[in-house]
């Protein structure tokens, strides 16, 4: 994700302080990884120099936290680019769990273990999303159910290798 | 396997269909308000292992028990009262009965064992209300969408108090956001109840609404407790 543009995009309604960003990207986005301060200062410092932001006061006291910055026009214009470009879609050509399959298979070890293992591992995982999804509101849902369909979609491929898993084996043993 | 307290277990299932072998030495066990996935390819044994389970299959070998009383020692007619009595159903299609108002699917299992018609439909409207649909109640199935439909299947399913509730493939005809509330709303009024859920899906995102998997493959089931 984009801090630089995910803090420009929250400065849009209006001047915020340092610690009032880093709290309102970590209500909004920050579920499972909140920003260290340090990150909010050195990216409000690249965004200042490249005129995105502006400071737009200092509250007495000193310290970066004390500084309140506002949106510049080329920062809008430059939120507005970032929210119109389309995200690459990830292409997940480097799979690990590709990789552990086959060796599984070329050394002779048992790969249907290892796809077994990984579900339950992968289910794991759905079943805790699952519970928070059941006791959170819409951001949590739709934040759940993202990580959940990806999920799901590693586990199809694991259904399908699963499937193939001999065919698989007399290819790379060939 | 035979854990301790568990309310239903099956011990070496071997099922044949012809030249078929549908399960070949499964193992099986669940305690009450659990809810467990049996999931595994098309083909694998799934549906056969629930339908053992159920007694509505005879194994070829191997036992099934309930409560401690093997199923197949029992005649056809202790087993059918046992399934009404005890146990739930809920299918992917075309369960309810259409000339039925969907009230009087959901009070059918009740009237069936003899609750007379007021009492069965006010326990009804309840479990209606309970599953999000009791502006349906006077409707017959034909005319409600396929999401509401299937709530009442599940409404229908639960009047009876069952303490094992099979579910196979329960929301495999549903959109995914009407698919998992209708999960939802059914493994709450589950373990709320502590009624024992054996669910069988092949769907990833409806197993994650389970305690644990069984996963069968080719005819094997294999639990998934601790594994990983």
């Amino acid at each position: 994700m984009s801090i630089g543009h995910t803090l420009l995009g929250l400065l849009e309604s209006g001047p915020r302080h340092g610690y009032d960003l880093k709290r309102a990207f970590d209500e909004r986005f920050g579920h499972d990884k909140p920003l260290h301060y340090g990150q909010v200062y050195s990216t409000m410092s690249r965004l200042l120099k490249n005129g995105l932001v502006e400071v737009d006061g200092i509250e007495p006291g000193g310290g970066p936290e004390r500084k309140r910055y506002a949106i510049t026009d080329a920062g809008v214009t430059d939120v507005e680019t970032w929210l119109a470009q389309p995200e690459k879609p990830e292409p997940y050509l480097q799979s690990t769990l590709y990789t552990k399959v086959v060796l599984s298979l070329l050394t002779g070890r048992n790969a249907a273990d290892l796809l077994d293992g990984q579900r339950a591992e992968h289910l794991r995982l759905m079943r805790e999303l699952t519970r928070r999804k059941a006791g959170g509101d819409l951001a949590d849902q739709l934040i759940c159910d993202h990580a959940l369909f990806h999920l799901e979609a590693d586990l199809r491929w694991l259904e399908m290798t699963a499937a193939r898993l001999d065919r698989l084996a007399s290819e790379v043993r060939s | 396997m035979t854990p301790t307290g568990a309310l239903l277990t099956a011990g070496a299932l071997r099922k044949t269909y012809g030249a078929t072998l549908a399960l070949d030495g499964a193992d099986f066990g669940i305690h009450p308000g659990e809810v467990v996935a049996v999931m595994g390819p098309s083909g694998s044994g799934k549906s056969t292992l629930l339908h053992c389970l159920a007694g509505i299959v005879r194994p070829d070998s191997g036992e099934v028990r309930y409560r401690g009383r093997e199923l197949s020692a029992m005649s056809d007619a202790e087993r059918s009262a046992l399934r009404r009595s005890d146990f739930g159903f809920v299918f992917q299609f075309g369960q309810l009965v259409p000339e039925l108002t969907c009230v009087e699917n959901v009070a059918l299992p009740l009237r069936l064992s003899g609750v007379k018609r007021r009492e069965a439909e006010a326990r009804s409207t309840e479990w209606l209300d309970r599953l999000e649909v009791s502006d349906v109640a006077g409707k017959r199935p034909g005319e409600v969408s396929g999401g509401q439909g299937q709530r009442v299947a599940v409404a229908r399913s639960l009047v009876t108090g069952p303490r094992v509730l099979f579910a196979d493939e329960p929301t495999g005809a549903l959109d995914s956001l009407n698919g998992e509330r209708v999960m939802q709303l059914l493994t709450e009024a589950a373990r709320d109840s502590r009624t024992a859920v054996v669910l069988v899906t092949h769907e990833p995102r409806v197993a994650a609404y389970s305690d644990r998997e069984v996963v069968v493959r080719d005819g094997v089931a294999r639990d998934m407790a601790g594994v990983a």
